[in-house]
């Protein structure tokens, strides 16, 4: 047997006689960890430093890039604005398609799972087009009909159409998501609600959704940060958001490496600021229900 | 406790089956206002699936529920059409306490408390708040009242299970196992909290493997096997002489792995 009495499990740390050799212990893992961060720190730099010497290599134009940097930048708002309105919709439309495919409903389940299979079938690119130049087509039919008031609906304006294509697209993927945060709420809360007489609306309104919300969030969060990527698609109608700016200034200038720099680098600046805020967000989660 | 008058629970010959296994076998049971039955048998002898049917947390195959004139019949599988929109009702009548508490952890132990008093029966807040702020005394949890589950023992989840179940004003309170997942240290205050409200007359159905809680707290007692109530009677007459072999053995291994009677 050992010498030393084991602690009652509610000796605190500070109570402890052996706190110091507890104490070394962490500091010692601290300083490995902080060590190793700054060592990938400086290969980052390296591969930066690298990159930057194989483009002045290319002759390109500095310059340019900086003069020229800001038009580019007054796309941001519009592609995080249409990711955002996006991303709320989808929601919106995986939470429906989640508990279509959860009920025993054979219609609700039906029309989930062809919703699903059809917009996870096809690219996003076709998406767009089939919504944006597609639609309009659908309405000329229905003014030659003599239903112009109906055809007006299917004529959207560039915003609209992106955002109802990215909404549509993500909410299939999202799906998923939600199906798997509305199962991660055990059996027996189910159980628990039914039991107390709640209608299956009041149990998922007031008991399911808030609980599987925790799960859900920060894989919203992921779906966030690559839609504001997948938003490039929607340069294709037009949309002034930063892919369709840098692009026209680099046909018209043919600076395509500056632009496309300048472009390439405000995605990466807004991947990096979303994560930093999802991993603030995700940690808030964990420490939720603690009072 | 000499019961009189008409029985509040009629089950009547409740069959029920999981996919090929027939779990229960016709069992028929009756129990009056006020009386404590205690139910007992080997894991797997159709104890919990009788308790969750009498709620219609499980459809049972076959056969008749009767909970204060709220009746629902089951044939063949589906339970009759016009039963339907009766489950609700059913529940309304009984409060459940399961195994593994079920406590809503999103919410504190009062919100858990007062939120299907307002959101089901649609009582006014102020007034939920004060059932559930008399409720959490007697189960001794009112400091806890604005805690989060997972601050809380099991012992203490149980206990705000049991204060949420009552909450409702239930005929009938159904208990599954109320003590089996929780360390043996905190299986007394949840004993306590119920031995009580036996005391107070409320009417109980308990599925227990507590032998020492049964024999203090039934009214009568039955023993289950493989789907059918082998035998039945005050807790003095099953414990000390029963009569079937099957009760004998049954509690003769019980006292045999130490359980004290």
């Amino acid at each position: 047997m050992d010498e030393v009495p084991s602690p009652s499990p509610t000796l605190s740390p500070l109570q402890d006689p052996d706190y110091a050799v507890g104490l070394a212990l962490v500091r010692r893992a601290r300083r490995i960890r902080f060590v190793e961060t700054v060592k990938v720190g400086i290969v980052w730099i390296i591969l930066v430093a690298l990159l930057t010497a194989g483009l002045l290599q290319l002759r390109f134009d500095a310059r340019y890039l900086f003069q020229h940097a800001d038009f580019v930048l007054r796309g941001v708002t519009t592609t995080i604005g249409v990711s955002l309105i996006s991303i709320l919709f989808a929601s919106v439309l995986a939470l429906f398609g989640a508990l279509g495919r959860l009920s025993r409903n054979p219609i609700a389940q039906g029309i989930s799972g062809f919703y699903i299979s059809v917009i996870r079938g096809t690219p996003l690119l076709i998406q767009i087009y089939f919504i944006y130049l597609g639609l309009p087509q659908l309405g000329q039919q229905l003014e030659e009909i003599g239903r112009p008031d109906l055809a007006r609906l299917f004529t959207l304006s560039e915003i609209q159409a992106g955002v109802l294509a990215l909404s549509l697209n993500y909410g299939a993927y999202m799906t998923e998501i939600f199906r798997a945060g509305l199962q991660s709420v055990g059996h027996g809360q189910y159980e628990a609600a039914a039991a107390l007489g709640m209608t299956r609306w009041q149990m998922l309104r007031r008991i399911v959704l808030p609980q599987a919300i925790r799960v859900i969030i920060p894989d919203i969060g992921n779906q966030f940060i690559a839609m504001q990527k997948d938003s490039a698609l929607v340069s294709v109608m037009g949309i002034w958001e930063i892919t369709y700016r840098a692009n026209r200034l680099a046909r018209k200038d043919a600076k395509f490496i500056e632009m496309l720099l300048v472009a390439a680098a405000l995605y990466w600046i807004l991947t990096i600021v979303s994560s930093w805020l999802q991993s603030r967000l995700e940690k808030r989660m964990a420490h939720a229900y603690e009072r | 406790m000499l019961t009189n008058g008409e029985p509040i629970v009629r089950v009547h010959n409740l069959h029920k089956w999981f996919g090929l296994l027939h779990v229960l076998r016709g069992v028929s049971l009756e129990i009056h206002p006020q009386e404590v039955v205690v139910i007992i048998g080997r894991s797997g002898s159709g104890k919990s699936t009788l308790l969750r049917c009498m709620n219609l947390l499980e459809e049972p195959t076959s056969g008749r529920v009767e909970i204060d004139g709220v009746v629902i019949e089951a044939a063949n599988g589906e339970i009759c059409p016009e039963c339907r929109s009766r489950v609700r009702d059913l529940r309304l009548k009984t409060g459940m306490v399961f195994q593994e508490f079920n406590v809503f952890p999103h919410k504190t132990v009062l919100e858990n408390v007062i939120e299907a008093p307002i959101i089901v029966k649609g009582v006014p807040k102020e007034q939920a708040v004060e059932k559930a702020t008399e409720l959490l005394r007697k189960v001794g949890l009112l400091d806890k009242q604005d805690v989060h589950p997972i601050r809380l023992s099991g012992g203490q989840k149980q206990r705000v299970a049991i204060a949420r179940a009552l909450a409702m004003e239930p005929k009938v309170m159904l208990f599954d196992e109320p003590t089996s997942a929780l360390d043996p240290e905190l299986i007394g205050e949840v004993l306590a909290v119920m031995k009580d409200l036996a005391r107070e007359g409320t009417t109980m159905v308990i599925v227990t493997h507590e032998m020492g809680f049964a024999h203090e707290v039934a009214d009568r007692v039955i023993y289950m096997e493989s789907g059918v109530l082998v035998e039945e009677g005050p807790p003095d007459q099953i414990f000390t002489c029963p009569q079937d072999p099957r009760t004998r053995q049954f509690l003769a291994r019980i006292i045999e792995s130490g359980r004290v009677i």
